[in-house]
Formats: C-alpha cells, structure tokens, sequence
C-alpha cells in the first residue's frame, strides 16, 4: 500500500548538506496500523510529509497506492491526497473560520462530492460530536477539536491516514479516548493508519513500530500489545 | 470529479467569516479614490448637460456677435434687414463706470451693460421684486446687482447717475443667464435700456466699451449653417462671431479640462489606495498561511487556493468601491454648493450611472490587481507548514514566478493606462504614470536606504529601547517600506495641494499693497489731468503717481508692414498680437514691477531723432518674434512712430499697478492724444466715498476703483477657493489613515509577537510603548519628509508648467503637514501596540 525506497532527505545548512533522513525503506500493507516513533530531531515528521507527499525527498521515492509521489506535479499530489489520504495534526489545524460541520465537509467539497452536509453529521455523531456540529473550533476543547480533525480526515474515506503527533496538545485520558477511536475507526474503515509520536505508550497501540534515529531505521518491529 | 465554481465560492464565503471586517478595512483604502473618481465624473457630466441645457441662455440668444470699437453702420442695417425677415436681435453695450445714487449720494464704479429690447431671447434675468425685468425698456430704469445698492446705501425706487442720464431703480437682479454667480462680487452689475447710452456721454474717444449683438434664428434653424454664409461680412466689420455651439464647445472644453486635472488627483488617490490594498492583503496572507497549508493537505489545488482568496478580495473590493461610489455620490451633491458660484450654468445635480459604473469598474480592478500580488504567494504555501512551520521555507515562497512578473506587468499597465484616460492626451498620461512611478521608485529608494543607515548607525551604546525601535527599521519582517511608502505618498499629496495653492494665492497678498495708492481714478483725460491732481490735494490727500497712457496699433517691423511681418515670420495673418490695441505709456525709468531682462534702458534723446527706443514685455516680444535692434513702427492714432527695440523687462502683473506691454522714450509720444491713471493715497473710508463723490460730480466720465474694496472683494474669493482646496487637502489625508493602517497591518503580528516576547522576558509597559514609539517616530519623518521633498518637485513643476507661474516654497505649511503625518503614523503604531498588552504571554507563546 504505501512503500518507501531508500528515502534521502537533506538540507543545504549554510555551506553544508544535512542529512535528516538517509535511505529509509519499508513497506506498510493495507489496513496496517503503525507507529513511528524516535527522539525529537530523529525526522518523524520529515518522514510523514514525505510519506504523504506533502514534500519531496531529495533521492528515493514513495509509492502511495501504487503511484510514485516522485514522478507527480505540486496539484497531482493534491488530488492524490483528497482522494486517498486523511491527516490529524498535532495543533488540530482545524479552520478556525469555519464550523465543525463545515470542516469536516471540506475534503468533500473539495472533491466536488454531493450531501457533504449529512455526510459530515454522520461522521461528527460517529465522534460523539452530533450535538456540536455548528460550534467553532474555539468554542470546543482540545480533545473535541482533535475528534472534530478525525471525523474530518475520515470524510473523504481515505485508503491511508497519517496522524503527526496526535495525542500531544491533549491530558493523558483525552489523548488515550483518541487513540481508541482512531483505532475503531482503522478496524472498521480498513484504511492504513501511520502515527508519527514519541509517546510510547500511544505507538504500543499500533501493530508494528519503526523506530528512527538520526536519520535512519534502527528498529522494525511488531508491537507488544 | 473536484469542486464546481459554486462549492469553492461557498467555501470562499465561509472562509471569509471573521475576516471580512478586516480585508473590507483594507479595502476601504480604495474607497476614497472610487468617491474622487465617482464625485468628479458625475460633477462633470452634470456641468455638460447643464451647459446643453442652458447655453442658448449662456449666450442669451443663438449667435453673438461682438466688436471692440462698435458696430459698424453696414453691420446696423445687415441686423434691420435680418428682423425684417423674422430674424430679431438685441443690443449690448457693456462698459464701466461711475454709478451715483440719489438721495444718498454714495458712488461706487459697476459694470453698466444697456441692453436693448428682447434680451434676453433665452434664459430668464430673476429680480427682486419678482417679474420686473419686462419693465426695462418702459422707461429710464436701472436694475442692479444688491451689492451695488448696499455700496451705494440706494434702496429699489431711488435714483442712480450714469454719467449724465439719470434712472429710477426698478428693482435688484437675482439672476442673469450666462453669469456665474460670482459676477456680483467682481464687478457689480447694473443694465439700463440701451436707447439711453447716448444720454449717458460716457462712450467717447479712448474709453473702453464692448458691444454686442445677440441674434434668434427660428426653431430647428442650425445655427453654424445659417451663420455661414454671412461671417465673411461680419468679419470684415471687424466682428466676433460665435454660435451657441461654439460657445458649447469651448465652455465644455473648460469643463472637461478642469475634471481632468481633478481626476488626476482622484487618478492618485485610488493608487494611493491600491498600495493600502496590497500591504493590507499582505497581511492578510501572513494570517491564512496555516487555513492554505491545511486545505492544501485536503487536497486543494494552488488553483483552488488563489481562487477562494482572490474571489474574497474582490468581493471585499466590490464593496470597499460601492461604499467609496456612494461617498462619491453625496460629494457631487457638496460640490456645487462649494462649486457652483465660480460657473455660469445652475448645474442640476443628477445621478450618473455612467460615472458610478466607471468608478465601481476601476476600483474593484485596481483593488483585485494590487491585491493579486501578495495573494499569488498563497499557491506556494506548501502544504508542509501544517505539520512544521518553516519560516524560510514561507520566505523562499516569496520568490518570484512568471505569474509575479505577469501581474507587475498588468499593475505597471493599468496605471499607465488609468493615466492616459484621465490626461488629456496620452504623452501627457505617460507624463503622469512616469511621476507616480519615479515618487514610488524615490520612496522605495529613501526606505531602503533608511533601513540601511539604521543597520550601519545603531550602535550598542545606545539606550537599549532605542537601539530595540531602530533595529525594526532593518530587521526581517520590518514595515520600513510599505510604512515609508504609504505616509510619503500621503504626504506628497497633501504637500503638493498645500503648496500649489499658496503659490496661486501668492500673487494676492494684499498686506504688502496696503502702503501705496488706494484710490485709483482712470479715463483721466489731457484736459482733466490738473483739475483731476487738484481735487485730491485741495482734500489734502497725496497723488502716488499719473501716469499716461496712449492708445495705438502694431504697424510694422524693419520695413514689413503687419501682414507681411506676418508672413515673414510665419506668424498667422490675423495674429492676435499684431491686431490688439496697444494701451502703453512714455517714462524714462523702470518701476518697481519691471525688471530689465535684455538690452538697456533709455538714453537721452537727440533733438530731431526720427527713431525713437521702446521697450517691451518680454512674451510680447517673443510673441511678435521681435529681436533687439529691431525697427517697430506703431500706427499712434494716425501718426507713425518709428522706434527701435532696446530693451525688454519681466513684469509683475499681479500688482494692483497699471503696467505695460510697451514703454517709450518720452520723446516718442509724449505729444500723442493721452489718458492718464491717477492714484491717490487717501486715509480714511469716509474721506474715499467723499473724494469719489466730488470726481464724479465734476468729471462723469472719469472713474474710480477704491482698492481697498477690490483687496476685500479678491480676499472673499481666495477665501472661497482656499476652501475649496482645504477640502481636497483634508481629503487626501483622510484617505492615508486607512492605507498607512493596511501598511502597518502587514508587521502587526510580528510586533505583536516580539512585543508580548519581551513582556515575558520582564519588559515594561513603558519600554515597549517607547520602543514603539523610536519606531514609528523615525519611519513617520522619513516618510513625510520624503514626501515633502517629492511634494516641492511636484508643486514645482504643476506652478511652472500647469499654471505657468514661478514657484516660491512655503516651508511652514509644508512641515506642518510633515509633522501632522509624523504625529499620524505614532498614533497609529501605538495603537497597534495596545494589543500587546491585552494580550497575556502565555496566549501568544501558544500561538507561536
């Protein structure tokens, strides 16, 4: 489902290249649930924008369901994501102009869907959400508006869902409800579920951890849970 | 399948929920330019159709005719045989002179126009009493300006004396077709039947008068066909001939000229405007970058993205025009009120959808392509910055693409091409576009360069508030430019207004006259001269000068006569300049108002010269393509009077002083059939009216002008045009509030950010207002001073080119306007500093 290959990211720092990532490779079939997990400045996040196409690496390549992130244009890579990704972010990222309701209809607008409005309550009540649709992100907690961004990244029915840090604005109990949600969700929806996090009782959650270090895999393991 | 144009603009207005106050303040940058443009077209449409509306009655018939020296008797008997065939005219003989009223006995000089029976064939003179004017021709009647009768201390039923015909006054005029209003306060008028200009023994040799023949053609005749065929016999009586569409033509071209150089100022308001609009928009991006990276992780297309901001900024445009549009409309409805005096039609103010559209037009554009600029770095948001905020990453996404250059190109376009619609042609409109261009390229150049001084100067030892305030002059994320640019601009404009009318109200500075003469007695004739110097002493008041004047005409140079000068010089052969009537003077010394540009003044006459020297104003002679050394003959009232050009002088027209084209040795015409001007310096009120009284009572043809009243009388009007540039002044400072807000809108964050940083790091209220202040202070001076240094170039150029005067600075209101903007700037950086404290630290640490 999704694939890396000998991933390479570097970045000009003054007069030298830093490398951030160097030859990372696995693969993650469909419906897999994994975490990352290593030490701040390993390159996690790195690794999630390039497994999501949201940057390019400077040697290797992706595959995302069967196409080359490489080989695609800026707005190729866009479509991709409204059409196969889903995203939760650490800081929740939901648009603060619009509703909850509205945010979750987003990535169907975007794809041009119809009865995005039902569909959106649906996935808001399946959050246990249903009687805050029409509230601001700033009229919820951090623990809704996170369940507001899932509802949102499940909306477009993605194949695969990235979540960078999810539980990390959020207490410990709000942050622990998140992760079995989003775990019911990937057993019932089938989609890959890949989580970027250095909390290691969250990544223990998934069924396989990949551990990085300075840049490289150090670990690749099944879970113990 | 993605997302219908319907879907992205409902996304674009829910988007648009908390910003819309913000982006539409922004907009609001362009308003005051859109109610420029609006107020100034509709304004001008309304003069058009008033004048088509009005201009028979402007002319007060369908042709008029006008002769300097009176109508010939062929021209008497071409107009009897004309009414014979159902072709009426009217009479107009219009001169100055004394008026007396009985019983009080006051004098004051008036415009007397004796008008014949049928004027005016259009249009309607209003009284008061009402409907009187019907009654002119009963009798010997006068009907007079109410300013004449209050100078006079007259009231309607006593009489007034012209010369030596006296008239009942019937009543007091309210209006007159073809008059603006202003006429009253200039000269004040007085009509009589003209039967009785014969009685009156005014209009003898010398004395100056113009008469006038105003002409119905028959319903549905056109007037330039039915004229033609007579002009060559008007003509040749030495007749001005002019038809109601000519009339129509050339007061519209004045019109259209004055809206011209008023849209230009509109022209630079709304650009102005557009720079509020682009650093405000700026602004407005910094906010969206998480929104944009967020939907483009959604899967958003750049496309997309641009899409839903631009249709947002043009919405908020639309409305920040619409808003201006409707400001625009309720000036126009100010502006006769302001207006309305100095023109000669009653302009009916009426909506003009044309203008309304036109404003609404160009500033939703001007607003949508100042706004695209910042807006086309959306689509380089990467979608990256949802998860890792990478400022250099947002930095790069500045860089330039085709798309920026294709945008500049359309901004660069559309102010070249707003210019040359407003110009009056397009080298003037490429004029206008290179100055706005070479004022932002000066602005941007003194903002960069202050930056850099501030780099270079800030020196540790300076205390540190004000080293922090001067070291945000160059810091990444500095307001220096767009600060810079918007106060400087603002200032400029202001600046220039200020100081362009100082220099046309300059030449009336009436304190500096108040030393010499102040009553002036003209028509003096030879004859009257002593008696006329003997009156005024014999009241024990001082003659300032006499001076004489001789009436004659161009004859020839070096041989040629006129007409073949003329042709010689290719010059046209009915050349104004050549065809006038000279009214010069004879002395042997250059007065006060004149300076000796070329050649040199008199030498004593030889007994027995037969050339004698002249000296002439030097654009007369540089008219009549004369040379020093050249030989002029004058036709001096039938004798020929050979003189040889040996000087010419810079004169100061504007002096209450009687002033010459040409000056001759006394020997020349010292012998010729002259006037003379009299000025007396006489002390009090009481004893002008006293001494006019007397003048006019021994000598009826002599008049007299009390310049103390002209000096009132010019005060009232530099008055009126004062306010009327006041009010464009105030406007244009009105309009830099918004566009410096936009400007500083750009920084807001950034300064809201360091600010509550420093507050957290143990900074006080008071160190941080004052490091605001070290900030603002400095970007205020060296905006409005750079705009005062742009402002004296352009005020230069308008005195010097525009109204082809010669330019003075005015430093005081000059800095006053730079310290007001100075003051403007501090206000508002201040005010955006309050933030900084509502805010609590740990509020904007989270943000960041």
């Amino acid at each position: 489902m999704l694939a890396a290959r000998e991933l390479t990211k570097e970045y000009q720092s003054g007069t030298s290249r830093l490398a951030v990532l160097r030859d990372v490779t696995f693969d993650i079939p469909q419906g897999a649930f994994v975490s990352i997990v290593g030490p701040s400045g390993s390159g996690k996040t790195t690794l999630l924008g390039l497994l999501a196409g949201l940057d390019l690496p400077s040697r290797g390549t992706v595959l995302l369901d069967g196409s080359d992130l490489s080989r695609l244009g800026e707005d190729a890579r866009a479509r991709l994501r409204g059409e196969k990704v889903g995203f939760i972010f650490q800081s929740f990222q939901l648009i603060p102009t619009l509703t909850a309701a509205e945010n979750v209809q987003v990535p169907l607008e975007l794809r041009g869907d119809a009865h995005v409005a039902e569909r959106a309550r649906d996935l808001l009540s399946r959050v246990g959400l249903g009687d805050r649709t029409g509230h601001f992100p700033n009229q919820l907690s951090g623990g809704e508006q996170q369940r507001v961004a899932i509802a949102r990244a499940f909306a477009n029915q993605p194949r695969i869902l990235f979540a960078d840090e999810p539980t990390g604005n959020l207490d410990g109990t709000t942050g622990a409800r998140i992760v079995e949600l989003l775990d019911e969700l990937n057993r019932e929806s089938g989609a890959t579920v890949v989580i970027v996090t250095h909390d290691l009782t969250l990544a223990e959650h998934a069924q396989r951890i990949i551990r990085l270090k300075d840049g490289l895999v150090v670990e690749d393991r099944a879970s113990r849970s | 399948m993605s997302a219908s144009t319907t879907t992205l603009l409902r996304l674009a207005w829910r988007e648009s929920r908390t910003a819309r106050r913000r982006l539409l303040l922004y907009m609001s940058s362009i308003s005051l330019g859109v109610a420029a443009l609006v107020a100034i077209d509709s304004f001008a449409a309304n003069v058009q159709t008033s004048i088509q509306e009005q201009s028979r009655a402007l002319l007060g018939g369908d042709i008029n005719l006008r002769a300097r020296q009176g109508f010939t008797p062929a021209l008497d008997s071409l107009l009897d045989s004309l009414r014979t065939t159902g072709v009426p005219s009217a009479r107009i003989v219009s001169f100055a002179s004394m008026a007396t009223a009985s019983p009080s006995g006051g004098t004051r000089l008036a415009q007397v126009r004796a008008v014949s029976e049928g004027y005016p064939f259009y249009g309607e003179v209003l009284t008061a009493p009402a409907g009187r004017w019907a009654e002119l021709q009963r009798g010997a009647y006068a009907f007079a300006d109410p300013s004449l009768l209050i100078a006079l201390d007259a009231a309607v039923g006593d009489t007034i004396v012209i010369g030596f015909a006296r008239f009942e006054i019937r009543a007091t005029l309210t209006s007159v077709p073809g008059d603006p209003g202003i006429a009253a306060t200039i000269g004040p008028r007085i009509f009589i039947p003209e039967r009785y200009v014969a009685e009156t023994q005014l209009l003898g040799l010398g004395s100056r008068a113009e008469f006038e023949a105003v002409i119905k053609l028959p319903e549905g005749t056109r007037s330039p066909i039915w004229v033609a065929p007579l002009r060559p016999r008007f003509e040749a009586a030495n007749v001005r001939v002019r038809t109601v569409v000519e009339s129509e033509i050339d007061l519209s071209d004045a019109i259209t000229q004055l809206a011209r150089f008023l849209s230009v100022v509109g022209l630079i308001a709304l650009l102005l405007g557009g720079i509020g609009v682009a650093s405000g928009v700026n602004a407005f991006v910094q906010r969206k970058i998480d929104t944009v990276a967020v939907l483009r992780c959604l899967g958003a297309s750049s496309a997309q993205v641009l899409f839903i901001y631009l249709v947002q900024a043009a919405a908020m445009g639309f409305l920040g025009a619409a808003a201006g549009a409707l400001l625009g409309v309720a000036i126009q409805y100010a502006v006769p009120v302001v207006m309305g005096e100095f023109l000669p039609v009653d302009v009916k103010v009426a909506l003009v959808p044309s203008a309304i559209g036109v404003g609404l037009l160009v500033g939703v554009w001007v607003a949508v392509v100042f706004a695209l600029r910042p807006l086309l770095g959306l689509r380089r948001i990467s979608p990256l910055q949802a998860i890792r905020r990478d400022d250099a990453a947002l930095a790069a996404s500045r860089r330039r693409d085709s798309w920026t250059q294709i945008t500049n190109l359309a901004l660069v376009a559309s102010v070249l091409m707003l210019a040359i619609d407003r110009a009056a042609n397009t080298q003037q409109g490429v004029m206008y576009a290179a100055g706005i261009f070479l004022s932002i390229g000066l602005l941007w150049v003194s903002a960069a360069a202050l930056s850099s001084l501030a780099r270079r100067l800030v020196s540790p030892r300076w205390p540190y508030v004000f080293r922090q305030g001067v070291a945000n002059l160059y810091r990444p994320a500095s307001q220096t430019r767009s600060v810079v640019l918007a106060l400087g601009f603002g200032s400029f404009l202001v600046t220039t207004i200020v100081l362009v009318q100082a220099n046309l109200l300059k030449s009336f500075d009436l304190s500096a006259e108040a030393s010499r003469g102040n009553l002036v007695f003209f028509d003096v004739q030879d004859d009257q001269r002593a008696g006329i110097d003997s009156l005024i002493r014999g009241a024990g008041h001082d003659v300032v000068s006499q001076t004489p004047i001789v009436t004659m005409r161009f004859d020839g140079v070096n041989g040629l006569d006129a007409p073949a000068y003329a042709a010689s010089r290719g010059l046209p052969a009915r050349y104004w300049a050549l065809r006038r009537e000279y009214r010069s003077t004879y002395r042997d010394s250059v007065t006060p108002t004149e300076t000796l540009l070329t050649g040199e003044w008199f030498g004593a006459a030889a007994p027995g010269d037969s050339v004698f020297e002249v000296s002439l104003e030097t654009e007369i002679a540089t008219e009549l393509r004369l040379q020093l050394g050249d030989t002029v003959t004058w036709d001096v009232q039938g004798v020929r009077v050979r003189t040889r050009l040996t000087s010419t002088r810079e004169v100061d027209w504007g002096r209450f002083e009687p002033n010459f084209f040409a000056v001759f040795q006394p020997a020349a015409i010292s012998d010729a059939p002259q006037q003379f001007v009299t000025v007396a310096a006489v002390a009090s009120d009481t004893a002008v009216a006293r001494l006019q009284r007397d003048a006019v009572r021994r000598f009826p043809n002599v008049s007299s002008i009390d310049l103390s009243l002209v000096r009132a009388t010019i005060a009232q009007i530099v008055d009126k045009v004062t306010l009327a540039v006041r009010f464009l002044a105030l406007f244009s400072l009105a309009m830099g509030i918004p566009v410096l807000f936009s400007a500083v809108a750009a920084t807001r964050r950034d300064r809201l950010r360091e600010g509550v940083l420093l507050k957290t790091l143990g900074a006080t209220r008071a160190q941080i207002v004052r490091i605001l202040l070290a900030e603002y202070a400095l970007l205020g001076i060296l905006g409005s001073l750079t705009g005062m240094v742009l402002a004296f170039g352009g005020a230069w150029a308008l005195v010097r080119f525009v109204f082809e005067g010669t330019f003075s600075p005015a430093p005081v209101p000059a800095l006053l306007i730079a310290g007001a903007m100075t003051g403007l700037a501090i206000s508002i950086g201040v005010l955006t500093g309050r933030d900084v404290f509502r805010e609590t630290p740990m509020a904007a640490l989270r943000e960041a």
